[in-house]
């Protein structure tokens, strides 16, 4: 063979090889998922995976409304402490085991009882679960549980196939066994997941890829480089720095929605020692830190103005948030006011940051802010895991620190600010928070939930043990050859109704 | 011979206690706990008790490290505290990622450094010196990772060549696993092609001046001849053993470049692992690390001996 044969030979492979599949979706994600186990994952970035691995009993729509999965329809009895749910009789998990009541009944108890589920607190309200049918389900509950639904919309009500899991045990992990629209076919850890179309799943006529691919890149700037190259058709967590890039691209389209969690500091008000500071005990230094702070200056010079300023710990896109007390102006004057109220001069205070660039320079604007008003800030950049332990245990005077956000409003808030809560690092501690705020979980009644969280709230906001900063927007970017993406504020990628041009 | 190498490998087994040890307690000594991470962001107290039970967190520290060395010795470094995958099979599939990139980024480093070395040395002084210079120490003053993400930008962004980033196996797809390495592998031999450009230029410079070679040159041989066959053959010993040197830094250079282009291979696994707190990864790869270093020293010393025959006679 000639060089000049050679070199056509290997020119036509590599064109052969780069073209992959038409119908391949290759998604870029910020992290490597860890255990691709329903039961046993506990991170963000997995849930993008199991969206299109597993179908769970309850979908949620972009307004936060429940709307059926693999549970058909629902209803709650016994004044809310029993659950029935009519399954649907026409899904089947990839191995082939039908989906059904039983199916139901043994993903709840393995969620309840397996030693290594991180799904235990969020069905501890389930005493027992029983088939009442062949798809007929009923969960009895020792108390009402107005979260019930939105668990069963995540994690809590993904199910798996119960043969595999019998057989598999915690190896379930490396081969997972879901009834979604795509099933497992390889992972190589720190390099892709890769599934594939199941034909048997009851809507595969709305998926129209044939193929996902997962590929983990940190970077975002090499995520957004793939994407601009065609190595990838969308990612998700698109850095705000880069969202002028995407518009400006005329090959690219981008997409937004609010999140569900919030972005705040966290005071040491009740935890230890540390706690016994002005700052810690006097909620008038608090105050004039959060009216030192100009929100939506912050969103426009850190986050590119793509994000939402916030004062509570619903976003302002949220049914749940207070809409008669939206996010306060500054007022340096006032705050130094409220200091020299407290008997202060001015005050110095140590406040923990994750060490990475984006949280550094929100709280270095911060920072600058406080000092305005007379509020010295020093800031103490941390490693994630390292904060989180200081904080629990109680030596540290604040940290900046966020709330991946629920769906269910429960979930924001009770873990953090009730008396008991196992979040509750601030160690704050009120009778009647506790009472508002549990009376709002047992609730089916939305209004009156909503006048529980609003009552809650307006403490909340005189006492600060959090002071709310933002509400982080999820962004994806995707190549404008795909068609009929919708942005969930759960960060969450639906593929039903997408297609590639 | 046979007792000198009996008598190495013993003397390299406390080495390895040693540095077991070592990574054991300086894990235990990075700040943060590893199972707060993994109980996940609800920090459910009975997950996090149970697992603390599981993986023995609460025996005292020399007890754990125990159990994992009796464990090690039976061949089971563990699972992944994050994927539940077992440890041997990500040490497995990540090491010929990164053999395969450092391989690859010597032939790079040596196809640049060494024929940049001997023409500077030959042209000394000139216009060719000074470039090959100016491009060496380019080489070593350019970061990775900035020389990284601008041919990122540059080769697949806007000239649209090669893949951003990625990894497929040569076995899988020999042409797309060329294709994605390629970059990285030219990133990773930048620094090196430089240092051994320089060796190769002082190396030139020494031959070139000895009488051999004037001899050469008198005999009436073609300039090329003499560069080649007689100086550069003699030059490029050290070359070689120095090539040789720079495999370990090579694959420590690895850590970076395997980040920027998001390759799967033992540098990204264990940056990987001491951010999520994956203890057992740690280890793992560092026990695997220093297990290689100590066979390569060993071999490198038996070598020696070999070829040695002084060195034969005191062992």
């Amino acid at each position: 063979m000639t060089i000049k044969k050679l070199m056509t030979a290997l020119l036509a492979s590599v064109a052969l090889t780069t073209s992959a599949y038409a119908a391949d979706l290759r998604i870029g994600l910020q992290e490597d998922p860890d255990a691709l186990d329903t039961d046993q994952a506990r991170t963000f970035v997995g849930r993008i995976v199991f969206e299109s691995l597993c179908d769970k009993l309850v979908n949620i729509t972009p307004e936060l409304e429940f709307v059926p999965e693999l549970a058909t329809s629902w209803a709650w009895y016994n004044e809310g402490k029993t659950l029935t749910m009519q399954l649907r009789a026409d899904a089947t998990f990839h191995d082939g085991t039908p989906f059904d009541a039983a199916a139901v009944v043994a993903n709840i108890e393995r969620s309840k009882t397996l030693p290594e589920s991180r799904r235990k607190s969020e069905l501890s309200s389930v005493e027992t679960v029983v088939a009442t049918g062949p798809h007929e389900v009923t969960f009895n509950l020792s108390s009402p549980d107005a979260t019930l639904i939105a668990q069963l919309s995540d994690r809590a009500g993904m199910m798996l196939s119960p043969t595999a899991a019998a057989a598999q045990g915690l190896e379930l992990a490396n081969n997972p066994v879901c009834s979604g629209p795509y099933k497992f076919v390889e992972r190589i850890a720190q390099d892709r997941i890769v599934l594939e179309k199941f034909p048997g799943h009851y809507d595969a006529a709305n998926y129209s890829f044939d193929r996902l691919i997962f590929l983990p890149i940190p970077d975002t700037t090499v995520r957004l480089a793939n994407l601009r190259s065609g190595d990838l058709d969308m990612l998700e967590r698109l850095a705000p720095s880069d969202v002028a890039a995407v518009k400006g691209d005329g090959s690219l389209q981008f997409s937004a929605a609010t999140s569900l969690g919030y972005q705040g500091i966290t005071v040491n008000v009740n935890n230890g020692a540390r706690s016994e500071t002005p700052f810690g005990k006097d909620k008038r230094v608090r105050q004039a830190l959060s009216l030192a702070i100009d929100r939506e200056v912050i969103n426009q010079v850190v986050f590119e103005g793509v994000y939402a300023a916030g004062n509570q710990p619903f976003p302002p896109t949220s049914p749940w948030y207070d809409q008669t007390n939206p996010v306060q102006a500054r007022d340096v004057e006032a705050a130094k006011a409220l200091l020299k109220e407290a008997g202060l001069d001015g005050i110095k205070m140590e406040i923990q940051v994750a060490n990475n660039p984006v949280q550094m320079q929100l709280m270095q604007v911060i920072q600058s802010m406080a000092a305005e008003a007379g509020i010295d800030i020093s800031l103490q950049a941390t490693e994630f895991a390292t904060m989180l332990k200081e904080q629990s245990a109680g030596n540290y005077d604040a940290t900046q620190v966020g709330w991946s956000g629920r769906t269910d409003p429960d979930g924001n808030i009770h873990s953090f600010m009730t008396c008991a809560g196992g979040l509750n690092d601030s160690k704050y501690c009120s009778e009647e928070v506790d009472a508002l705020l549990n009376k709002a979980r047992t609730s089916t009644d939305m209004a009156e939930r909503k006048a529980s969280y609003d009552a809650a709230n307006a403490i909340l906001r005189e006492e600060l043990p959090i002071i709310y900063l933002y509400h982080q927007t999820w962004l994806w970017a995707m190549s404008n050859k795909l068609k009929g993406f919708t942005a969930y504020p759960d960060g969450m990628i639906r593929l039903s109704g997408v297609t590639m041009e | 011979m046979l007792a000198f190498i009996l008598r190495r490998v013993l003397i390299a087994i406390p080495t390895l206690i040693l540095v077991s040890i070592f990574v054991f307690g300086l894990q235990k000594l990075l700040p943060g706990d590893p199972i707060l991470v993994m109980a996940g962001e609800d920090r459910d107290p009975a997950v996090i008790e149970f697992l603390r039970e599981k993986y023995r967190m609460n025996d005292p520290i020399p007890m754990q490290y125990l159990y994992w060395a009796g464990d090690v010795l039976r061949g089971d470094l563990g699972i992944s505290l994050r994927t539940n995958q077992p440890v041997t099979e990500l040490i497995a599939s990540k090491l010929p990622v990164t053999i395969q990139l450092a391989i690859m980024a010597m032939i790079f480093a040596l196809l640049i450094g060494i024929p940049t070395g001997i023409l500077s040395a030959v042209r000394k002084g000139t216009w060719v010196d000074w470039l090959a210079n100016v491009v060496a120490l380019s080489g070593l003053s350019i970061p990775n990772f900035w020389l990284g993400i601008m041919l990122i930008l540059l080769v697949s962004v806007n000239l649209g060549w090669l893949p951003a980033s990625g990894y497929e196996s040569p076995w899988v797809d020999p042409v797309k696993s060329l294709t994605t390495m390629i970059m990285p592998a030219f990133v990773l031999g930048t620094g090196l092609a430089a240092t051994l450009m320089r060796h190769t230029r002082s190396a030139m410079l020494g031959v070139l001046q000895a009488d051999y070679v004037r001899t050469a040159e008198a005999k009436g041989l073609r300039r090329n001849t003499v560069i080649l066959k007689h100086a550069f053959r003699n030059a490029v010993l050290p070359v070689i053993t120095l090539s040789a040197l720079l495999f370990g830094e090579l694959l420590a250079g690895a850590v970076l470049t395997e980040q920027i282009f998001t390759i799967p291979g033992f540098g990204k696994l264990i940056v990987d692992a001491v951010f999520n707190r994956d203890y057992a990864v740690v280890q793992g790869v560092v026990l695997c690390t220093a297990i290689g270093f100590i066979g390569m020293n060993l071999l490198a010393d038996v070598l020696y001996v070999l070829l040695n025959p002084k060195l034969r006679a005191l062992s």
